[in-house]
C-alpha cells in the first residue's frame, strides 16, 4: 500500500436524487432574491441613492443568479453518499471537497428532516451523529421514501452492531 | 415517611456544615462593603459624609440581615445523600430543587476551597456526570467539611476497583518542582496581565475623578525623554508587571501541585496556594493527551500536558480551573515522562518520531504567510498612491518588517507538521504560536473526516481529521500528502477507511494515459 500504488478515496455509490439539483437552485435563488428585492424597493424610494442601490442591486443578482445557474450541477456531480454495513460514507463540497467516514458501532442518533421545499420535492436530508461533537454526517436531497427507509435501516444496524458508542 | 423504613432513610440524609451559612454572609458581606464604599463616596457629593454613611450601612445592615435570613433557610432545607444506586441533593430557598444522579453515571467529584473556606476546614464538592450539556449544572454541595469532601469523593469515584486499579507502588506520577516557576514568566499571560495592570490603574484612576492627574504625572516623570523612550519605558513597566503577576498566578496555581493515580483507575490533579482544587478525572474517559507548546514556552524547550477526555467540562466558570490541565509548563523530557505514564505506555508516545510533511504544505505555508503580510502593505501603497506619498514609505517599512516575521512563522509552522504510529496512539503535530502533539488512542477513533481544497488537490495534499468523542471532538492531520496520509490513516484505525481506498494509476501512467488520449485522432 506504499511507494507507486498509489491510493485514493472512491467515491461513494450513491448519487443523490435529482430533484435536489432543483431543490438546492430554489434555495440559492431564494438566498439571492432576498436582497435584491430588499435593495431594489429600497432603490425605488430612496431617489438620492438610487443608482447606488441598483448598482449594488445587479452586483448581488448577477453572481447569485451565476451560482443558482452553475452549483447545483456541480454538487450534484459531487454529492454521493453510501452505506455499508459496517459505515456510513458521504462526499460533499465542491471547490472544497469533504468526504466523512462514520462507523456503524459509533452511530448514536439518525435524523431525518424535511423542510417545506424538501416536503413539496419530496426529499428528505438525513443528519448521523456520532460522540464526536464535530463527526456529524449530512446526507441531503435523498427521495423522501428512499430517506425514510435508509433510516430506519440504519437504526436496525446500529442496534445490531456491538459498542457503546464513544 | 412512617415507621422503620423512613427512619433508615432519614438518617441517611445529611446536611452541608453549618458554617456555610457563616462563611456564605461573610463572602457576601465582603461583596457588599466593595460595593457600599464607592456608593457612599458617591452620595456624599451632595451631602454630608457620615449622613451619607448612615444611609449606606443601614442599607448594608438590612441586606446582611436578609442573607442571613435566606442562607439559614437554604441550609435548613438543603441536604443530600449517597444511596446504593443514587446521589439526590435537595435544595432551594423558595422553589425545592431535588437533584438525583445514578451513581454508575457521575464522572467526577472535584473539591475546592478558597482561602475563606479554608479558615474553616470546608470545601466545596462538585459531582459531574460528564455530560457535554450545558445548562445542566452538576451536583454541588456548598459547603461541607474536608473530610466529609474526601469521604464523598472516595465512595463516590471508587467503583468495583475495576480491572484497571493494579498497584503501580509510587502512585505519584508528578509532584511540583518550584523550578518549574521559570517557565511562568513566558506564557501568553504576560501581556495578558500587563495590559490589565494598565486598564486596572486607568479604570481605579477614574472612579475617583483622577484619569487626568495621573496621566499627567506620568508624562512629568518622562518629561526629560523622548516619546520614543517614554514608550519603550512603558511597555517595560508593563512586561515586569505583567511577568510578576505571571509569576503570583503561577504560585497560587500550582503550589503544592500533585499528578497520582489512585487506585480504581482514577488520575487525580490537586493544587493550590490559597484556593485548593481536587480534579479527578477516571482514566477510561481518557483517550490520549496533548503536549500543548505555546510559543514562549517552546523556545525555552518545554511544554504542558492536558488531557484528552471525554465529558470533560470545557470551564466550570471557576477562573483558571482548566479542568484538563495535568501539568503545568515543565521541561519537555519531564512532560514526555509524565504523558506516557498517564497512559500506561513505556515510551512516550508525544515524542515519538513523526512523518515529515511534503514540500508543498511548506510552499502553502510561505504563500498564505506572505499574501497575510502583504495585504495591508497593499493597501497602504493604493492609498498612498491616491492621497499622500508618506503612505508609501509607511508601506514600504510594513513590508521590510512583516515579511521576514511571515516566512518564519510559515517555516516553523512547516516544522511542526507531523504524525504517525506510536503503539496505541495516533500522533499528530502542528501550529507554531501554539504547537499542539497530540497522542489519540487508536481505538478512541471514530470517524474519519477527508478535506481536500482546489489548491490542496492541485498541490497533492489532503488534510485528515480524526473525529473522536474527547476533547474537542475532532484533531487535524493538516496538509499531510495524498497517498502518504490516506495509507497512514486507513493503517491507524483497521477496517475505517480501508474499504473505501482504491488504487489509482501511478501519475506517470496516468499522464501517459492522458497523452494516449489526445493523441487519438
Amino acid at each position: 500500500m506504499t511507494g507507486e500504488n498509489a491510493v485514493r478515496l472512491r467515491p461513494p455509490r450513491n448519487a443523490v436524487d435529482e430533484r435536489a439539483v432543483t431543490w438546492w437552485r430554489w434555495q440559492l435563488l431564494v438566498a439571492t432574491a432576498v436582497p435584491v428585492a430588499v435593495l431594489t424597493v429600497l432603490g425605488a424610494f430612496i431617489g438620492p441613492a438610487r443608482s447606488w442601490l441598483l448598482l449594488a442591486a445587479v452586483a448581488v443578482a448577477a453572481p447569485g443568479l451565476a451560482c443558482a445557474a452553475f452549483l447545483p450541477v456541480w454538487w450534484f456531480r459531487v454529492h454521493r453518499w453510501e452505506v455499508t454495513d459496517d459505515a456510513v460514507y458521504v462526499r460533499t463540497g465542491a471547490l472544497r471537497q469533504e468526504w466523512r467516514i462514520a462507523p456503524m458501532s459509533r452511530i448514536q442518533t439518525v435524523d431525518t428532516v424535511r423542510g417545506p421545499l424538501e416536503q413539496y420535492l419530496r426529499l428528505a436530508t438525513v443528519t448521523v451523529t456520532t460522540a464526536s461533537s464535530k463527526g456529524a454526517i449530512r446526507i441531503e436531497g435523498l427521495d423522501h421514501e428512499l430517506a425514510a427507509g435508509l433510516a430506519e435501516r440504519l437504526t436496525l444496524l446500529t442496534r445490531a452492531t456491538p459498542g457503546d458508542a464513544t | 415517611m412512617s415507621g422503620g423504613l423512613g427512619d433508615a432513610d432519614d438518617r441517611e440524609w445529611r446536611r452541608l456544615d453549618p458554617r456555610t451559612v457563616l462563611v456564605r454572609v461573610a463572602l457576601f458581606g465582603g461583596v457588599l462593603v466593595g460595593a457600599a464604599l464607592p456608593v457612599a463616596f458617591g452620595l456624599a457629593g451632595d451631602r454630608p459624609l457620615w449622613q451619607a454613611f448612615a444611609w449606606v450601612a443601614a442599607a448594608a445592615a438590612l441586606a446582611l440581615g436578609v442573607a442571613v435570613v435566606a442562607e439559614t433557610v437554604r441550609f435548613r432545607r438543603t441536604r443530600y445523600r449517597v444511596g446504593p444506586d443514587r446521589v439526590e441533593l435537595h435544595t432551594g430557598l423558595l422553589v425545592v430543587q431535588r437533584r438525583s444522579l445514578a451513581r454508575e453515571r457521575v464522572r467526577s467529584a472535584d473539591l475546592s476551597a478558597n482561602p475563606l473556606q479554608r479558615v474553616f476546614g470546608l470545601v466545596k464538592v462538585r459531582v459531574g456526570t460528564g455530560e457535554h450539556s450545558g445548562g445542566e449544572s452538576p451536583l454541588e454541595l456548598d459547603l461541607v467539611t474536608r473530610a466529609e469532601g474526601e469521604r464523598l469523593r472516595r465512595e463516590l469515584l471508587a467503583r468495583s476497583a475495576g480491572p484497571s486499579g493494579t498497584p503501580d507502588g509510587d502512585d505519584t506520577l508528578a509532584a511540583l518542582d518550584p523550578r518549574w516557576i521559570r517557565f511562568a514568566p513566558v506564557s501568553f499571560l504576560v501581556p495578558a496581565l500587563g495590559g490589565a495592570a494598565i486598564g486596572a490603574v486607568m479604570q481605579v484612576s477614574e472612579w475617583f475623578g483622577a484619569q487626568g492627574k495621573v496621566i499627567h504625572w506620568i508624562g512629568d516623570r518622562f518629561q526629560d525623554v523622548s516619546l520614543a523612550w517614554m514608550i519603550v519605558d512603558l511597555v517595560l513597566l508593563a512586561a515586569v508587571t505583567g511577568a510578576v503577576g505571571a509569576l503570583g498566578l503561577w504560585v497560587e496555581m500550582w503550589w503544592n501541585y500533585r499528578l497520582e493515580r489512585e487506585p480504581g483507575g482514577t488520575l487525580r490533579v490537586a493544587r493550590g496556594l490559597l484556593t485548593t482544587r481536587s480534579v479527578s478525572l477516571e482514566e477510561r474517559r481518557l483517550r490520549g493527551v496533548e503536549l500543548v507548546q505555546p510559543l514562549g514556552v517552546r523556545l525555552c524547550g518545554a511544554a504542558r500536558v492536558d488531557a484528552v477526555a471525554t465529558g470533560l467540562a470545557q470551564n466550570d466558570g471557576d477562573e483558571h480551573a482548566d479542568l484538563k490541565n495535568l501539568l503545568p509548563a515543565v521541561e519537555r523530557a519531564v512532560a514526555d515522562r509524565v504523558a506516557a505514564q498517564v497512559l500506561r505506555e513505556p515510551e512516550p508516545p508525544t515524542a515519538a518520531p513523526l512523518t515529515v510533511h511534503p514540500r508543498a504544505a511548506r510552499t502553502r505555508r510561505l504563500r498564505r504567510a506572505l499574501w497575510a503580510a502583504l495585504a495591508p502593505v497593499v493597501v497602504l501603497a493604493v492609498l498612498g498612491l491616491l492621497l499622500t506619498p508618506v503612505l508609501l514609505y509607511v508601506a514600504a517599512g510594513c513590508a521590510v518588517v512583516l515579511a521576514p516575521i511571515a516566512v518564519l512563522f510559515a517555516l516553523d509552522a512547516y516544522r511542526g507538521l507531523g504524525h504517525a504510529v506510536s503503539g496505541a496512539y495516533l500522533v499528530t503535530r502542528s501550529g507554531s504560536l501554539r504547537r499542539a502533539t497530540v497522542a489519540l488512542q487508536r481505538s478512541g477513533v471514530i470517524g474519519w473526516t477527508v478535506r481536500q481544497s482546489y489548491f490542496q488537490r492541485r498541490a497533492g495534499l489532503l488534510t485528515l481529521t480524526a473525529t473522536t468523542a474527547a476533547g474537542t471532538g475532532a484533531y487535524d492531520i493538516l496538509d499531510a500528502g495524498e497517498n502518504e496520509g490516506l495509507t497512514f490513516a486507513a493503517g491507524a484505525v483497521p477496517d475505517l477507511l480501508a474499504p473505501f481506498l482504491e488504487t489509482k494509476p501511478v501519475r506517470g501512467e496516468r499522464e501517459a494515459c492522458a497523452k494516449r488520449v489526445t493523441d487519438a485522432p
